[in-house]
């Protein structure tokens, strides 16, 4: 018999029960909650007079809404606009309502769902994870079965503390070699989604293993696992490793003393066995991987920093040409155009891809003694976490943007999804860290460009695309 | 989920055919944060003269006194009778939703659209399907009968005339089971609660971290 997968493995962990039409009921170990999936989900539990099944699986945070500029200390009332006023103001109440630990905005604590469960050692390996967002597949970096749910499913996990789910199938992502100087995790993962295409990994629960993956950080980690839902797969996972445990070790949330040997002695068995079968294998050579920049309107539309945007011309599939020609036209290139020659408007670097003190230490070496472009309207750092912002400014990262001009900010998704003020303006570039390049994602007409962190920087201080390579030595 | 069993209740008769969702609750309505709060914009084009926005206070708007609803003969109307392929159009769930806050809690047609027909069974409304001659009696008798009530007895699958006439009605037994005794997805998953605390507890003495860290 073939060998068990890391999925297998946190599979079997958590069946309660096969159903007789096939589905499982999976027990769920830790549920984060923020502001926008929620309020109907309480409010079924209030209407049914239900009890939510164990209080101390679920935390909360509010991050999608909050404003990310310095008066929001002034609470929530200072919330401009109602409706995220009402969505973080009943957060709030559900949560005081039912007794759920939750990091409210001007909490230390508070950040993107995705940064504060791994930051607070409430995501852990062995975990089932889920959150009513489609980025919870981050967590899946420590060893963990974590991804999104639907605001149904949100009330189910409340009252039940458990989900109906279907088996996927394992895939398996290597990337074995060493990352070229100044290629990051997230050039990993854009090319790996350029690779298979958006929806590649559709039906898969991804597995990302190979030397190049076990060499990066937990941060690193994180950014591909966050990326694995922009490949089709609601689900992305890379094995435990010493790393995994050193990043866990003295988190508020982890093992106490007492249990932590235990812990990590069952820890160690989450890998995938040498012989486990995996339904499909992808590899790439990490010494291949250049700096990405998507080019389009969907994460698949991307190329290296050195090549050109594609010629509609050059495609034979009519549906493929009419797709580029559309994406084309949308973010306002022409064929064969340099990427080097695309300028940009706005910058933002955060989001739950690269918002971490790693993502935020890359831009800042890029950043130190330069200054953003006179073109550059806006260049935004939004940390991902009270605890990621201040571990910067311990550091002196606050000061090496502000002097370049940059805006140093309090955290949230803020321009990841542009549902705080934070937008771009119609027809504006935006060199983005984040992980969506959809029509009028950050803003509407805004185009969306998504690279790294420090790709981001190097556009900042240009005032367009450049190989981040060339500025660092 | 309330369950569904017997129900007695005065009968609205709305006769228009093709009512669609967009009709049953517009969508500027669907901005909320609520799953509640949508009875009051319940067919509010034609319960009301003007123009409806989120977040009015109802009570201050003129009626349609023309529209069946607005009638004082059928004020606490728990039975809609209706025509046929009611609920067509969007899927969106806030039309069940917002019959069941006004206070209906079952709908008689000749037939329903698909999407709606299943949104109002997760929502503990019962949509039956009468024939087309039946519902055509039922709409006269309501119509010429002040006060008038219908029985539904879900569990003999008929619906009873004042003058003790009856009909019976068709339900999937899966649905009629869920209904009648109140269960929702979580209802269902609930019946499994022993199971699920076993497991727990069996998972917490393999995984004591993973309780009780957070409070
Ligand atoms: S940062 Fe962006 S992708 Fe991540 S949770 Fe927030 S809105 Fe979603």
């Amino acid at each position: 018999m073939a060998g068990k997968t890391l999925y297998d493995k946190l599979w079997e962990m958590h069946e309660v029960k096969r159903r007789d039409d096939g589905s499982s009921l999976i027990y769920i170990d830790r549920h984060i909650l923020h502001e926008v999936t929620s309020p109907q989900a309480f409010e079924g539990l209030r209407l049914a007079n239900r009890q939510p099944w164990r209080i101390d699986a679920n935390i909360a945070t509010v991050d999608h809404n909050v404003p990310t500029t310095p008066d929001r200390k002034a609470g929530v009332q200072a919330i401009a606009d109602e409706t995220s006023r009402i969505q973080v103001q009943t957060l709030d109440e559900n949560c005081d309502d039912f007794g759920i630990l939750e990091f409210k905005m001007n909490d230390v604590r508070q950040g993107i769902v995705h940064v504060i469960g791994p930051e607070q050692g409430a995501t852990l390996p062995g975990m089932t994870v889920v959150c009513g967002d489609s980025h919870t597949s981050t967590h899946g970096a420590f060893g963990a079965l974590a991804h999104g749910i639907g605001t149904s499913e949100v009330e189910h996990v409340l009252a039940t503390q458990c989900l109906i789910a279907k088996k996927m199938k394992n895939m398996q992502v290597r990337v074995e070699g060493k990352l070229p100087f100044g290629v990051t995790a997230k050039d990993i993962v854009l090319a790996v989604i350029g690779k298979i295409g958006t929806a590649g990994g559709t039906g898969y629960a991804l597995e990302f293993a190979g030397s190049a993956i076990r060499d990066l950080s937990m941060e690193g980690r994180m950014t591909i696992c966050n990326m694995a839902i922009e490949a089709g797969a609601r689900v992305g996972m890379v094995a435990v490793d010493e790393k995994t445990i050193e990043y866990v070790k003295g988190r508020p949330y982890a093992p106490s003393a007492e249990q932590w040997e235990q812990a990590v002695a069952q820890w160690r068995e989450l890998v995938s066995d040498a012989d486990a079968h995996f339904d499909a294998v992808i590899e790439l050579k990490a010494e291949e991987i250049k700096p990405q920049v998507s080019w389009g309107t969907s994460p698949e539309m991307v190329i290296a920093v050195d090549e050109r945007v594609p010629d509609p011309a050059a495609e034979a599939d009519p549906v493929k040409r009419g797709s580029i020609e559309r994406a084309l036209k949308y973010m306002g290139l022409s064929a064969n155009q340099p990427v080097t020659e695309i300028k940009v408007d706005r910058v933002f670097i955060g989001s739950c891809t690269n918002s971490r003190i790693e993502d935020l230490r890359d831009a800042a070496a890029v950043a130190k003694g330069r200054k953003v472009a006179a073109n550059v309207k806006q260049a935004l750092v939004v940390p991902g976490s009270g605890l990621v912002k201040q571990q910067a400014e311990a550091e002196g990262l606050d000061k090496i943007f502000i002097e370049a001009g940059f805006e140093w900010r309090e955290p949230g998704c803020s321009m990841c999804l542009a549902m705080n003020p934070d937008k771009l303006g119609s027809g504006e570039h935006c060199a983005s860290t984040s992980n969506r390049n959809f029509e009028g994602r950050q803003g509407a007409g805004g185009r969306t460009h998504l690279v790294s962190p420090g790709m981001a920087a190097a556009a900042a201080v240009t005032g367009h695309f450049v190989d981040v390579r060339e500025l660092l030595n | 989920m309330k369950a569904f069993t017997q129900h007695t209740g005065l009968v609205a008769p709305l006769d228009r055919a093709n009512v669609d969702t967009d009709q049953i609750i517009p969508k500027q309505f669907l901005k909320s944060i609520k799953r509640t709060g949508f009875g009051p914009n319940l067919f509010d084009e034609w319960r009301y003269l003007d123009e409806g926005k989120p977040g009015q206070d109802c009570s201050q708007r003129p009626l349609n006194k023309d529209f069946v609803l607005n009638q004082p003969r059928y004020q606490g109307a728990s039975v809609l009778l209706a025509r046929e392929n009611f609920g067509c159009g969007s899927s969106r769930e806030h039309a069940p939703w917002a019959l069941e806050e006004y206070g209906f809690r079952t709908i008689i047609a000749p037939s329903f659209a698909d999407i709606f027909f299943n949104n109002s069974f997760k929502n503990g409304l019962l949509p039956i399907v009468l024939k087309e001659e039946e519902v055509d009696a039922l709409f006269k008798q309501a119509e010429a009968t002040e006060g008038y009530q219908l029985t539904v007895d879900l569990a003999a699958q008929t619906v009873t005339r004042p003058d003790g006439v009856q009909y019976a009605f068709e339900i999937d037994a899966f649905r009629k089971h869920c209904l009648l005794n109140g269960l929702d997805d979580i209802g269902l998953t609930l019946q499994n609660a022993d199971q699920i605390r076993a497991f727990e507890e069996q998972h917490k003495a393999k995984s004591p971290w993973l309780f009780g860290a957070i409070k």
